[in-house]
């Protein structure tokens, strides 16, 4: 028994499903559109909905560049190139500006995304009023009436409780003033680079079968209060101690023989490009 | 110079892998598909219920790869199946059907057509038994001819579409009898699962739910957390006769032009659980529900687990999270549970940052 080997793994049929679903989440900026999501050779919460919009997108004259947590050499990284390499022979590389497809998990790359390029993000948990209302009937009805308070209230009591909005990576953002979204487990430091990006942004969510976008220049901003505004990472002036770099989003790592908090560069393939 | 965060994770990724291939090998001790779908029936028949794929040779591939871990062998089926082309859907099949090779009831002690134990470890002890250890072909060969010896020339009951038990209850008044919905089923496979869900969808769900998760749903609900304590009016086991229309024939086409594709064993429960319905201000008049369930195989528990969380399902009002259909629906899928739990051990370096930063925020606004 062996398997055929489809171009991108997928039927055509398949693939033109996955494609109507992109469509519908383009023209509706935020909205999360539910499809097919198919059973893939890795494992459900591994980035099978970022893998199914990467395949469902990907041509032969494509570069694909994939992240797993900033690093183009992690486990899901290597998984995922492993798989859309075997079935489609495209070029890959670890340089963002030579990609024309990205599929991240939890990153949007610190090299500025341009009109040319797709950004796939890998969403675990696609409704960002999950946390306040465990049922998918109840949230499809409060985002049909646009009532987010809930979703505020929650960050006010956050404040109330910690003094801070808590929310840790994930932060939610309102898509042109319309539809509150997960933007997946970000860091906070890059909600920033959905706003206004020239890129297409897509969110595939496997598991939970959701598909959304954030079209190129949409605007997208932040949850905040005027006396509580949006707050990115502070690193606290700390920079790359492998490039220098300052101002972007950095690992903290632990030396053991000397004791001492060290930085480096979290975009792997950024330091690298600068490492004298 | 400073420690460098590990890198090169490619070699040690593709190491890992090599190493696993090593530990199924290391004990030089080759296990044979046949083997696998001759001597695990039942692995072989959960497998394929939580995969919902039917396929004998094809489960005992994945569970000989999977060195016996039912979730990576459903998960084998289910990546395999979502690349098979679909072409046909099958008749309406019901458990009428059956050429029944088990049948009990735990209503009445006579039933129309009699009790058919078939082959159950109900009856057996759970003793350990030392001699398989030893065991050769030739224990085998005896084994076989002595039950054929005895069953020769018993004249056996007829096990062809014998009446279900509750059509007795139905014929006497004391069940209702349902409205057949000729709606076309929906398929959760193809299309996404949305709440309320048809009753055709939290079927389908709930058979090709995983084994354990479904067996303590329903259990938890007999237990207080939704107080079903249902009587099963009849368990099935049997081969069930699977046809198709003539792809040829258009819409209008009888079911004299079917196509006989073959058959399948199946489990099918008929539970009846008792309920009051209010019927003035304080009276009550009491009732029997049905729970249906039915799963590929032999899967005795899980059929019965299903069938109860089918009434809970049909009874959303109850109070209790295994009447909620998302709660029980959302939750007991074996790739889409064991998927989330395992992405654990991805790394969250990124998202345990920001987790940390915020932290340390709200430690230096307390400081003094």
């Amino acid at each position: 028994m062996n398997h055929t080997t489809h171009f991108a793994f997928f039927d055509e049929g398949s693939k033109r499903e996955i494609r109507r679903a992109i469509l519908k989440a383009v023209a509706i900026p935020g909205y999360q559109v539910p499809f097919a999501s198919r059973e893939m050779p890795i494992a459900r919460g591994w980035g099978t909905g970022g893998l199914q919009l990467t395949l469902s997108l990907v041509g032969l004259n494509d570069t694909l560049k994939v992240i797993d947590q900033g690093a183009d050499d992690s486990v899901n990284a290597v998984s995922i190139k492993a798989l859309v390499g075997a079935s489609t022979g495209i070029a890959m590389t670890d340089q963002t500006s030579q990609a024309t497809l990205i599929q991240s998990r939890h990153r949007i790359p610190e090299v500025p995304l341009t009109e040319n390029q797709i950004l796939v993000l890998q969403v675990p948990m696609p409704e960002p009023l999950r946390p306040i209302e465990a049922s998918e009937q109840v949230t499809k009805r409060l985002h049909a009436e646009k009532e987010y308070s809930g979703a505020y209230l929650s960050l006010f009591e956050d404040i109330l409780r910690y003094g801070t909005m808590a929310a840790g990576a994930d932060h939610p953002v309102m898509v042109e003033g319309r539809y509150v979204m997960a933007p997946s487990p970000i860091p906070r430091f890059d909600n920033p680079k959905l706003d206004k990006n020239p890129a297409l942004i897509l969110l595939g969510a496997g598991r939970e079968k959701k598909i959304y976008a954030v079209p190129p220049y949409t605007q997208v901003k932040s949850l905040d209060f005027e006396d509580h505004p949006f707050r990115v990472e502070d690193f606290g002036g700390a920079h790359c101690s492998l490039c220098g770099t300052q101002g972007v989003f950095l690992d903290e790592l632990y030396d053991p023989t000397t004791g001492r908090t060290w930085h480096q560069c979290n975009d792997t393939s950024f330091c690298g490009r600068n490492a004298p | 110079m400073a420690y460098v965060a590990v890198r090169g994770g490619q070699a040690a990724i593709e190491a890992s892998i090599h190493r696993l291939g090593w530990q199924r090998a290391r004990g030089l001790t080759v296990l044979g598909v046949v083997a696998c779908r001759e001597g695990l029936q039942a692995l072989v028949d959960q497998v394929m219920s939580e995969a919902s794929l039917y396929d004998e040779d094809t489960a005992a591939l994945a569970i000989k790869q999977a060195e016996g871990s039912p979730e990576e062998a459903v998960f084998l089926l289910r990546a395999h199946r979502s690349t098979l082309a679909r072409k046909y859907y099958s008749r309406a099949m019901g458990g009428e059907s059956l050429r029944l090779e088990r049948r009990i009831s735990a209503c009445f002690k006579d039933i129309p057509g009699g009790q058919i134990l078939g082959s159950s470890r109900d009856y057996t002890h759970r003793l350990l038994n030392g001699a398989l250890v030893e065991e050769t072909l030739d224990d085998l060969e005896r084994l076989v001819a002595t039950f054929e010896e005895t069953v020769d020339g018993i004249p056996l009951p007829s096990t062809d579409r014998l009446p279900k038990v509750t059509e007795y209850l139905r014929q006497e008044g004391l069940l209702a009898r349902p409205v057949p919905d000729l709606s076309p089923p929906g398929d959760v496979t193809k299309q996404y699962l949305t709440f309320p869900a048809r009753r055709s969808e939290r079927l389908q769900t709930l058979t090709r739910g995983q084994t354990g998760a479904v067996s303590a749903l329903g259990y938890a609900s007999m237990r207080g957390y939704g107080s079903v304590h249902p009587t099963v009016s009849e368990l099935r086991v049997g081969l069930m006769p699977v046809t198709v229309p003539d792809p040829l024939g258009g819409s209008d086409a009888g079911q004299d032009e079917d196509y006989y594709v073959g058959e399948i064993r199946v489990t099918e429960v008929e539970s009846l659980i008792p309920v009051a319905v209010p019927r003035g201000p304080g009276v009550f008049d009491l009732r029997f529900d049905l729970g249906y369930g039915c799963c590929f195989g032999q899967n005795e528990t899980k059929t019965i687990a299903m069938s109860i969380l089918d009434q809970c399902l049909e009874t959303p009002e109850e109070p209790y999270p295994t009447h909620d259909e998302e709660f029980v629906l959302s939750h007991i899928d074996a790739v889409e549970t064991t998927g989330f739990l395992s992405h654990l051990k991805l790394p969250h370096y990124v998202t345990f940052q920001a987790k940390l930063d915020a932290l340390r925020h709200q430690a230096s606004r307390e400081k003094p």
